[in-house]
């Protein structure tokens, strides 16, 4: 149990950490980077939920498939300019009250809530028919959304296609 | 024993036992697998090879080792020096990361994971952020290059082999490694047989996925000098070379695993036993076959030309024989450790084949510009894999619905895969001909 909550704390800790370097690095592949360390840190909470399907396709998604992508425009762009940029928004104030209040919100609802934070245990054996207990759900209670959300996954690529086209012509 | 060490650490022991067994080989193996390499190179290429550092050039990658070890490590002035100390054991880690979920026979394996096969494609996916994040550190134009080659290029190819792998996933109907091979073992054929052209387009993709030659654009030393590694030196650059010796093995084994049956005999379900003993006919195969390469080192060992490498010489062929009292000695072992040595030399053996199939495209075949590398991923390996998992589908349900036989419902459907495979071929041709003519004249109009 100990161990258990080590390693939670651990993820959680990695996660929030380097989410909040990769706001604050100037250097956007630096940035990128610790992106990518929050996308693992996430799934290894994941993991320790027992969800592993959620877990590898985290990774290989995220961190594996889309972040390529990130890091692969990034690198198109021309660092040493951004680098030099100063930043030029005054709405600091504006966007610290905003902040503030969320905070202020967040934890009036925590401090609420208090009596009900408490977990439930986990379950006592391995959650061992995971891959087919997403796809169960997939395709018979969420079926329609499924099914919505892969047609406007292929809507969107063929979009991609044909603006790619054009722009060679 | 078990009472020495706590209950709660015992279920760790045997994988943590493997794993360190696999952290400390799998540099070794490197080593000796580039050594084949060049062997091989040499025989296709009419020549000798490594021959002077142990005999027939056997002690070559030790001192190759420690050339590299010693040598002295550069950091280029303008890199970005944090990135450029990670880049490397990024590649490693991940590369490392993968042996965990690949069982090499039925009881070497870390961890049996339910979703192992995504497990070890995800994570060696994350490799590449070494070698992108090598080739940015650098700050050099050609390691640049490199590095975006390579991200274009694993993108692209590993649509194609997830998808060959999805057409194996549906004929087993697990991700788990170990049901994979099990089913394989039941159904009593190896996959590569049901979905050759899965099998044909992993090949491919894992080729392209390792960097190796004919797609070796991300490394091509006459236009990129050395692609993502050009500014890297010495131990550095050796954990590269470990990550992608490492991958060979792992895409290896991902395609022993998936396609040739794992680590079961060739005609697994052929049991006949040698009259009188319990010991089956074809487990007495892989004694027999390291005892003829002792007996083949033996023979060669009087033959050098020094007396320590008549030794040395003489050694590895003592090395084959003790190998081979090994698989002997297991024939007559209770009989999981029996299936454990012999589940091991069967993969290892795959593995090697495999890998030894590389080495021999990496010398016929000559480089692919990148225009056709593009067009060969996204226009012929994409559309086949899309296809050729359709047809699998099709195969299950007249298997499932109508009673079809198993491997009487997937030859129509691959026969449907070569048809397509054909148009798309002839479809190409005209058309990459006159793109080829368009680019030309646009690069003469520029000019």
């Amino acid at each position: 149990m100990v161990l258990a909550n080590m390693l939670f704390y651990f993820f959680a800790l990695l996660a929030v950490g380097s989410a909040l370097l990769m706001v604050t690095r100037r250097n956007i592949v630096h940035a990128a980077v610790f992106l990518v360390t929050t996308l693992l840190a996430t799934a290894g909470v994941f993991l320790q939920l027992q969800a592993e399907f959620l877990f590898v396709t985290q990774i290989l998604l995220y961190a594996g498939g889309i972040m390529v992508l990130f890091i692969f425009v990034i690198m198109l762009v021309n660092l040493d300019v951004e680098m030099l940029l100063v930043q030029f928004n005054r709405q600091w104030s504006v966007a610290g009250a905003l902040a503030f209040a969320l905070a202020v919100q967040v934890f009036f609802a925590l401090w609420a809530g208090r009596d009900t934070l408490h977990l439930p245990a986990p379950p006592s054996q391995l959650a061992l028919k995971n891959t087919e207990t997403v796809a169960d759900a997939l395709f018979s209670h969420f079926l329609m959304a499924f099914e919505i959300a892969s047609i406007l996954l292929l809507v969107a690529m063929i979009g991609a296609v044909v603006m790619g086209k054009r722009r060679v012509e | 024993m078990s009472h020495l060490i706590p209950s709660s650490i015992l279920p760790l022991v045997v994988p943590v036992l493997c794993a360190v067994v696999i952290v400390l080989v799998l540099p070794l193996l490197a080593g000796y697998i580039v050594l084949v390499e060049r062997k091989v190179m040499a025989g296709m290429q009419a020549r000798l090879g490594p021959m002077r550092v142990g005999p027939h050039g056997l002690l070559q990658p030790i001192a190759d080792a420690l050339k590299l070890v010693l040598k002295e490590d550069i950091i280029p002035a303008r890199a970005d020096k944090v990135m450029f100390w990670l880049a490397p054991l990024v590649s490693v880690t991940m590369a490392l990361l993968a042996y965990s979920a690949l069982p090499i026979g039925p009881a070497f394996q870390i961890a049996d994971l339910n979703v192992g096969l995504l497990f070890i494609v995800a994570v060696s996916s994350l490799g590449i952020y070494g070698i992108v994040l090598g080739g940015w550190a650098s700050n050099s134009h050609y390691s640049l290059l490199g590095a975006m080659r390579s991200a274009a290029q694993l993108v692209s190819y590993e649509t194609a082999g997830g998808l060959a792998l999805a057409s194996v996933l549906l004929l087993a109907g697990s991700l788990s490694m170990k049901d994979i091979v099990q089913a394989q073992l039941d159904q009593g054929i190896w996959f590569a047989f049901y979905v050759p052209f899965g099998f044909f387009i992993y090949l491919v993709a894992s080729i392209a996925e390792t960097n190796r030659a004919p797609f070796d654009l991300p490394e091509a030393d006459s236009e990129i000098v050395a692609g993502y590694m050009t500014e890297y030196s010495g131990f550095r650059w050796s954990l590269y070379f470990l990550a992608e010796y490492a991958n060979m093995i792992i895409v290896a084994g991902i395609a022993t695993t998936l396609f040739l049956g794992g680590w079961l005999r060739p005609l697994a379900r052929y049991r006949d036993h040698f009259p009188g003993t319990s010991v089956e006919l074809l487990d007495a195969v892989p004694p027999l076959l390291a005892l003829a390469v002792a007996l083949y080192c033996f023979h060669l060992a009087p033959k050098q030309p020094v007396k320590i490498q008549k030794l040395v010489m003489a050694g590895a062929g003592g090395a084959c024989a003790v190998v081979a009292l090994a698989l002997a000695g297991a024939l007559f072992a209770p009989a999981s450790v029996m299936q454990g040595v012999h589940g091991a030399f069967w993969f290892l053996l795959k593995v090697f084949t495999y890998i030894y199939a590389f080495m021999w495209f990496r010398f016929t075949f000559p480089r692919y510009r990148f225009d056709q590398l593009m067009r060969l991923g996204w226009r012929f390996l994409i559309p086949l894999a899309l296809v050729n998992v359709i047809g699998v589908g099709i195969a299950i349900v007249l298997r499932e619905q109508f009673d079809w036989n198993p491997f009487l419902s997937l030859v129509p459907t691959t026969l449907a895969t070569l048809g397509v495979a054909m148009w798309l071929v002839n479809d190409d041709a005209p058309a990459a001909a006159a793109n080829l003519e368009a680019t030309i004249a646009q690069s003469g109009d520029g000019e």
